[in-house]
């Protein structure tokens, strides 16, 4: 793990001391003090002075309410005004820690007092009914874990990106809530409905429709990730999730579920997350296919001659991920990676594959097949298949970076157009 | 024939690519165990009894959706020229004082600007109204009347050459405007498999 860390951006980055007095000013670590009373009581104790000591021969901070991380590893976001990335290249394994979580929101993250939130349930339903937040939690609940994805997740068309700038609109979570087919069973839902409008409470009071057939399968209101309730960004105090399908119509803040036998058509959904394939526009494209991306070695690490580890996650909206194979002669030859189990339906999967680079200028990629057959295509390939002016939906083309022979890594970039 | 028109509005109408897309709708939770295995019913009571029946009123204050048959939409009217007043007050700091100077998005499609945008992408005049009156202004969403954003629905569209100047927008009038764009739309074709689509 050292190794690695070493050639990852925010881990191997020398920390100065000026950036540990500034990472910790807040931050004081606790020492222990004997009051006159005798009572032992905590102090603080700025942490760089802990630093500079031996850590054996220093008693450290006593159990504290809330755990942080270690002011040596700084993972962030990176945030637009739309949206913010999660830093692929520094995570493990394949939770993502919840204040990694990517967010995408088009309204800002509204403050929802938990006591006064509500769902309501109406349309073509038999009782239309109002749920506040302990109602939910009162139903039989379930936890699953699967990913997120924004379907506009692509950049390229530079070197020096890391996957966080290339697809960093990606994370992975334990959802825990309440399934939609408890929900519309308690309502009554009409047997001729076929869509539903989800609704946020939001500033864009946002909305897209749903078919009903994904809402029984296997939708969800989630009002808990990752153990604890979900975050502000990530729709506190409840949402929508549905698994494997595009961020965007998993409703965060959802106040409202219409019942209806004919899809919205809403801004988001005609306007917005659909894409121009030949001389037609594609609608409702909610699935997201396979893809992966290898996370290390990636911009901007610099490599050495001799056994590489080559890391990355692959995941499917269609289901698991059947195989991975990584290539490192520039996609002339494959070798299949090896999948870290448990292999999950429509979660992210990491995958490794061991090499031993020759100090020879190359290209490594990946690419993932789902258990549908379906293997992660090329850029050209999706040009091929959608036309010179495809849209920036759903890009999940295989990513490619070349290994120079002085050991740097930088991306090999594509345009869409 | 509008492929839209019959797949989408009449999904119980008989065409044969509603069908296809209907069939389609159903696979989708074809390999799916997951789900259907954790929702074992067994032992649960026909109801749980839980949340409170909904009033008349709680879902008249929520349901502001318009579909694009015209359900949702209120009484009132608007037309261009009133829509161009509030526009040039209320909208065109953020999107320009004809809709194609920015900064944010473009509401105008033209010969010269290929943004796309309500005249050449937008496939229903009723998403207009319907995301005006929730999501806009940007820094005053929800601020506007019913009348208001019946003008500026009126304005947009004449600028945007669908409508003519003097055109009355209402509850009856918008569905029926023909948006050129709404013969493009086709659903999705992607099934996974071999398939690049
Ligand atoms: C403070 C800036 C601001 C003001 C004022 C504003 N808008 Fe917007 N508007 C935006 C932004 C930003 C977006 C994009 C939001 C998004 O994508 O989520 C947008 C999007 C839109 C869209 C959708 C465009 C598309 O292509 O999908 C329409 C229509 C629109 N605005 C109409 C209006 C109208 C009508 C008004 C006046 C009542 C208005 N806006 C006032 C910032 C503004």
């Amino acid at each position: 793990m050292n190794d690695v860390s070493k050639n990852q951006p925010n881990k191997g980055r020398k920390l100065s001391r000026r950036h540990l007095l500034g990472g910790m000013a807040a931050t004081a670590a606790a020492v222990l003090l004997k009051q006159s009373s005798g009572q032992v009581i905590q102090a603080g104790l700025a942490k760089d002075s802990l630093l500079l000591q031996d850590p054996t021969k220093v008693l450290g901070p006593l159990p504290s309410q809330l755990g942080d991380r270690s002011p040596f590893e700084q993972p962030v976001r990176k945030p637009s005004d739309t949206s913010s990335r999660t830093p692929l290249q520094d995570l493990y394994g394949t939770i993502t820690p919840s204040d990694l979580h990517f967010e995408r929101h088009h309204g800002g993250i509204p403050a929802i007092d938990p006591h006064k939130y509500e769902l309501l349930i109406h349309g073509m339903v038999e009782r239309p009914t109002v749920f506040t937040l302990a109602d939910l939690k009162r139903f039989p609940s379930f936890s699953r874990i699967f990913f997120l994805e924004c379907s506009g997740n692509f950049r390229s068309g530079k070197e020096q990106l890391t996957p966080q700038d290339i697809c960093g609109l990606t994370s992975q979570s334990e959802w825990t809530g309440v399934m939609l087919a408890t929900l519309f069973r308690e309502v009554g839902i009409h047997p001729k409905a076929s869509w539903f409008l989800a609704e946020g409470s939001d500033a864009a009071v946002m909305t897209r429709s749903i078919p009903v057939s994904k809402g029984m399968e296997d939708g969800m209101i989630a009002f808990a990730q990752n153990g604890e309730a979900l975050r502000p960004a990530q729709g506190y105090p409840a949402r929508l999730v549905l698994p494997g399908w595009e961020g965007n119509t998993n409703v965060k803040w959802i106040r409202r579920i219409e019942v209806s036998d004919q899809p919205f058509m809403t801004r988001e959904e005609t306007s917005k997350y659909t894409e121009q394939v030949g001389d037609k526009v594609r609608q409702f494209s909610f699935v997201m296919d396979a893809r992966s991306v290898i996370t290390f070695p990636t911009f901007p690490a610099v490599v050495h001659k001799g056994w590489i580890e080559i890391r990355g996650i692959a995941w499917s909206g269609r289901g698991k991920i059947a195989r991975v194979e990584v290539s490192t002669d520039a996609g002339k030859s494959w070798q299949p990676a090896q999948l870290q189990e448990p292999v999950l339906d429509k979660a992210h999967t990491a995958f490794r594959y061991l090499w031993q680079w020759d100090g020879k200028a190359t290209e490594i990629m990946s690419r993932a097949v789902d258990d549908t057959g379906y293997t992660q295509p090329t850029l050209e390939q999706l040009k091929e298949a959608r036309g010179a002016n495809m849209g920036g939906y759903h890009v999940n083309s295989i990513i490619s970076w070349q290994i120079k022979g002085d050991g740097s890594v930088l991306l090999r970039p594509e345009n869409i157009r | 024939m509008n492929i839209l028109r019959n797949a989408y509005l009449r999904p119980f109408g008989g065409c044969r690519l509603l069908l296809c897309f209907t069939l389609s709708l159903l696979l989708w939770g074809c390999n799916e165990k997951t789900t259907a295995d954790a929702l074992e019913t067994k032992g649960w009571p026909e109801q749980f009894g839980l949340g409170k029946p909904a009033t008349e009123q709680q879902v008249a204050a929520w349901d502001i959706d318009v579909r694009p048959d015209g359900k949702g939409l209120p009484a009132g009217a608007g037309t261009a020229v009133q829509g161009r007043a509030i526009y040039a007050a209320k909208c065109a700091s953020c999107h320009g004082n004809t809709g194609v100077e920015g900064p944010f998005n473009h509401l105008v499609s033209s010969d010269t600007s290929k943004a796309k945008t309500i005249g050449n992408y937008w496939p229903y005049a009723t998403t207009l109204f319907d995301y005006v009156r929730r999501a806009m202004p940007f820094n005053a969403p929800g601020s506007l009347t019913n009348a208001e954003v019946y003008h500026l629905t009126a304005y947009l569209l004449h600028a945007n050459g669908l409508v003519d100047s003097t055109s009355v927008m209402d509850a009856q009038t918008l569905p029926k405007v023909v948006m050129p764009a709404q013969q493009l739309f086709v659903p999705d074709n992607r099934t996974g498999g071999a398939q690049i689509r």
